[in-house]
């Protein structure tokens, strides 16, 4: 059977808009620094890398863990690389975590990164191929009659996306890694910022970033002789379903219901909402807050909005989520799913610092990717399995 | 190259042309295109109809699909946004909606623009049915059609088969 | 450890200019694997891709390929940026989790729809390298200065390996370059990145194949003689040319070590090497006796490389041979990266 792994460091920039002080492997070097520290070991140390990272023509380097071996100190290693869509950091996460479930490695580093300000993100997305009309809308075009679906379907009233998007930049400021740092949000501020991409305000969009995060996995054997904080792993899932087929539903996806279906399942969960302390859930629209609390169980279907309403989901409710800041306060594409799973470690290990939810003992971290079909997930807890 | 903060930058532009190739199975719908005509595709296995048809396969059932159908021309809106953001280069006046229209006969919903109303008026199940360009810009791709507007037909509901929300 | 063993293949004739979209190469071959294994699609645990955005021209062009294996109901499924080779090492992990049983890979190449040589180019250093635009063949033609000049091959040697690759493709359905050719004749050709000449160089194919993996007894049942994986390593050098021996390859070194090749006697290597003298790095790199062993019996990638399937395509062929008792033990190899910067190495082994 599986052997038991924990996290036993956790590292990531300062992300912002731009960071042009430092070259890509610098980004990188930041984080993995910052997680080698948090673990107490060198890089010697390190016996396998698994990197994530979205699209290779964000930064234009193609397979760029090739040339990173070098900041790495990797010659001689193993440096896999994984690239599944915007769910990546959190399935590279996983695929390092089994690593060393699989008895494989002792030591495994894991990396999502991006630096969007390097390339031209816009062009590097948009590809002339004709089976599309070019309606010019971006993400938001695409993500923003899903979230008018759920709204019509869930009778949810217009302001709750604007909730979600306050709470989540308020508690950014507690976070001094985020990318952005805006205390003076209020929701009359935030209902009157334009509408983008209607029924999208500009204040529930993400911003877009550059940054890494990195995690220190080890064996049970090599973990118990770390003296820090540790979060081990519970259980961690992945689905995947089409882009789009007749009758696809896309508000709440079965890949998605599935994923979390199997986590609860192999992590001995019976009642979500109740046995998780905290989640870190992949929201780069604020809607999908109330939609993934649905989606993956927490609340029943088309209560997901009353939750948000109701302050569930704030540092002070009863199932805080992203306390972070999350994705709506820091995106750099390959590596927001291995902060959602970073940070998710740091509230059980107790390192979150101002944000820490107090008494944390098991928390979710959660990615999703492409036309809401790649899904990734994991619970980690301070108590050993 | 520029230095700011005394670290060296530059700019490194990176070309690379491709020669891409739509594939037997979508060729169909793209020539259709070029010659005014909605052609999909129906999964031989779950007998689902495709516009557009993607990648010439049918996701659910992993099966190629071979037979070309007419579709449309009107549709039906089964959701839409409205866009405020001043894209680069758009040459659309905003606010304007970009809607999921399911063709009839089709049961897949593709994205066009919605044109000739207010974007308030824009509602799902609206009847709608597309305006061509002239056709010496017809190509293979579905700008040959300029928009879609309203028929002015009573709303539609959305068969469960489509309904992709 | 489990045992895990391949148990069924698929790879269709590779084709240069193909008009089939990435989706439709995959589909058929990712089929008859799976009908080849006698299993349904609903029985595979985990799914792994290879691919390359930069190859297809196209951001998230793996996403696509979902489309291809029916992910309905959802599935397990993960994509690696780089050859299938290495999907399938990340398949063979998951099954040491104990997670599932059967698991498909694939991997898709078009080569030949942009500029190869100038699209591997931007595996490079950003910064120092890439704005030089050295071209990957002539990253490689440094690397056969250097061994030429340190005497560790010849270009009669290189020219060896072309022959007997183009002969030994006669017999090989996939392979596109094959015939009787001698080492004089090819010598007499001119350089093309000297000292490159064109049979020193492979020839870039579009090309999609897939492998169905599978642990303990679930292997025992599917297949008649399973090609057991016994070892497999991967690792990497530094990529700076500078930096490193060209001459020799210290990660294929270090993966042939730990995945075991020197146990005991290989039967067949199927080996990717896009260029000839780094079959013969390779081969000294492994620890490999062409006396005793079948190098490349396939024809290897010179005869036909879908860059990010190719790897990939030597796991086919090895199996293959463990398959119809050809080798009772077989090395596959992978590399990826400019002058074998990364190796994959893998033994494997019939009942």
């Amino acid at each position: 059977m599986a052997e038991r792994c924990a996290v036993v460091g956790v590292g990531q920039t300062n992300h912002s808009s731009c960071r042009a002080d430092v070259s890509i492997a610098g980004l990188v070097r930041e984080a993995v620094d910052r997680a080698l520290a948090d673990a107490g070991i060198t890089i010697q140390d390190v016996d396998a890398v698994v990197i994530g990272k979205a699209p290779d023509s964000l930064e234009g380097v193609a397979m760029p863990e090739l040339w990173l071996a070098d900041a790495l100190a990797a010659h001689g290693k193993p440096v896999f690389r994984v690239h599944t869509a915007g769910s990546v950091g959190g399935s590279t996460a996983i695929v390092a975590a089994q690593h060393v479930m699989a008895g494989i490695h002792g030591t495994v580093l894991t990396i999502g990164f991006e630096k969007q300000s390097d390339g031209n993100a816009m062009w590097a997305l948009s590809v002339p191929i004709p089976f599309g009309m070019p309606v010019h809308a971006g993400a938001g075009g695409y993500f923003s009659p899903i979230v008018r679906g759920y709204i019509t379907r869930s009778g949810a009233p217009s302001h709750i996306g604007a909730m979600v998007a306050v709470k989540d930049r308020t508690n950014a400021c507690k976070n001094p890694y985020a990318h952005l740092h805006e205390p003076d949000w209020t929701l009359e501020k935030a209902l009157e910022t334009p509408m983008l991409w209607d029924p999208i305000r500009f204040i529930e969009t993400c911003p877009s970033s550059d940054g890494a995060m990195a995690l220190v996995l080890m064996s049970e054997e090599r973990a118990e002789k770390m003296s820090g904080p540790k979060a081990w792993v519970h259980a961690t899932a992945m689905r995947s379903e089409p882009t789009a087929f007749a009758g696809r539903e896309q508000v709440s996806p079965r890949a998605g219901e599935m994923c979390a279906e199997d986590l609860w399942r192999k992590g001995g969960i019976t009642k979500p909402a109740e046995e998780i302390d905290v989640v870190e859930m992949y929201v780069p629209f604020a809607w999908f807050e109330p939609m993934w609390l649905e989606n993956l169980g927490f609340a029943p279907r088309n209560e997901g909005w009353r939750w948000v309403e109701d302050g569930v989901t704030e540092m002070t409710g009863s199932l805080p989520v992203n306390p972070s800041g999350g994705v709506l306060s820091s995106n750099p594409i390959g590596a927001s799913g291995m902060i959602r799973f970073g940070e998710a470690c740091m509230q059980v290990m107790g390192t979150a610092g101002e944000h820490q939810i107090d008494g944390a003992k098991k928390a979710v971290g959660h990615a999703y990717g492409g036309g809401s079909q790649f899904f990734a997930m994991w619970l980690v807890s301070s108590l050993k399995p | 190259m520029s230095e700011a903060d005394g670290i060296v930058r530059l700019r490194q532009p990176i070309g690379v042309e491709y020669s891409w190739s739509a594939g037997p199975n979508a060729t169909s719908h793209l020539s259709g295109l070029m010659n005014g005509k909605l052609i999909g595709k129906r999964c031989p296995s779950c007998t689902l109809v495709y516009f557009p048809p993607r990648n010439g396969v049918c996701p659910k059932c992993a099966a190629i699909l071979a037979e070309d159908v007419e579709v449309g021309p009107k549709g039906t809106i089964s959701t839409f946004c409205v866009v405020n953001v001043p894209f680069l280069g758009q040459k659309v006046k905003i606010p304007y909606v970009a809607a999921q229209i399911v063709l009839d006969g089709a049961d897949i919903s593709m994205q066009h623009l919605i044109q000739e109303c207010e974007a308030d008026e824009v509602r799902i199940g609206m009847r709608v049915e597309p305006v061509w360009k002239d056709r010496s810009e017809w190509g293979p791709t579905l700008e040959s059609i300029a928009h879609f507007r309203p028929t002015g037909e009573p709303d539609a509901a959305l068969g469960s088969k489509a309904g992709e929300s | 450890m489990r045992d895990v063993a391949i148990v069924a293949t698929a790879q269709r004739p590779s084709q240069i200019g193909t008009q089939l979209t990435s989706v439709e190469l995959i589909l058929p071959v990712v089929a008859e694997a799976v009908k080849n294994a006698g299993i349904q699609r609903q029985d595979v645990g985990f799914w792994c891709h290879g691919s390359c955005d930069y190859m297809s021209g196209q951001p998230f062009s793996f996403v696509a390929a979902v489309d291809a294996i029916g992910a309905w109901p959802p599935i397990v499924e993960s994509h690696v940026e780089g050859d299938g080779a290495l999907a399938l090492y990340e398949a063979w992990v998951k099954l040491q989790t104990g997670e599932c049983d059967i698991a498909v890979v694939f991997a898709n190449g078009k080569t030949t729809s942009g500029p190869i040589d100038r699209i591997l180019t931007l595996q490079a250093d950003p910064y120092f390298v890439t704005p030089l635009w050295p071209g990957f063949d002539a990253m490689a033609a440094l690397q056969a200065r250097a061994c030429l000049d340190a005497g560790v091959v010849t270009e009669e040697q290189m020219a060896e390996v072309a022959v007997r690759s183009r002969r030994d493709a006669k017999s090989n359905a996939v392979a596109h370059l094959k015939g009787d050719y001698t080492v004089d004749e090819l010598l007499s050709g001119p350089y093309t990145t000297a000292p490159l000449r064109a049979h020193d160089c492979s020839v870039p194919v579009d090309g999609a194949n897939a492998v169905v993996l599978a642990a303990d007894d679930v292997a025992r049942r599917l297949a008649k003689r399973p090609a057991w994986i016994r070892g497999i390593d991967h690792r990497i050098d530094t990529q700076r040319l500078g930096a490193r021996s060209l001459t020799t390859s210290d990660s294929t070194r270090i993966a042939a070590e730990k995945a075991g090749v020197g146990r005991d006697k290989v039967d067949v290597a199927e080996i990717y090497a896009p260029y000839t003298h780094q079959e013969l790095l390779l081969r000294s790199a492994m620890g490999l006796d062409a006396t005793t062993t079948a190098i490349n019996p396939s024809g290897g990638a010179l005869v036909a490389n879908p860059a990010m399937a190719a790897g990939l395509a030597r796991f086919v062929e090895a199996a293959e041979a463990v398959f119809a008792g050809r080798a009772d033990r077989a090395v596959a190899h992978s590399t990826s990266g400019p002058c074998l910067q990364q190796n994959l190495v893998c033994v494997m082994e019939g009942d």
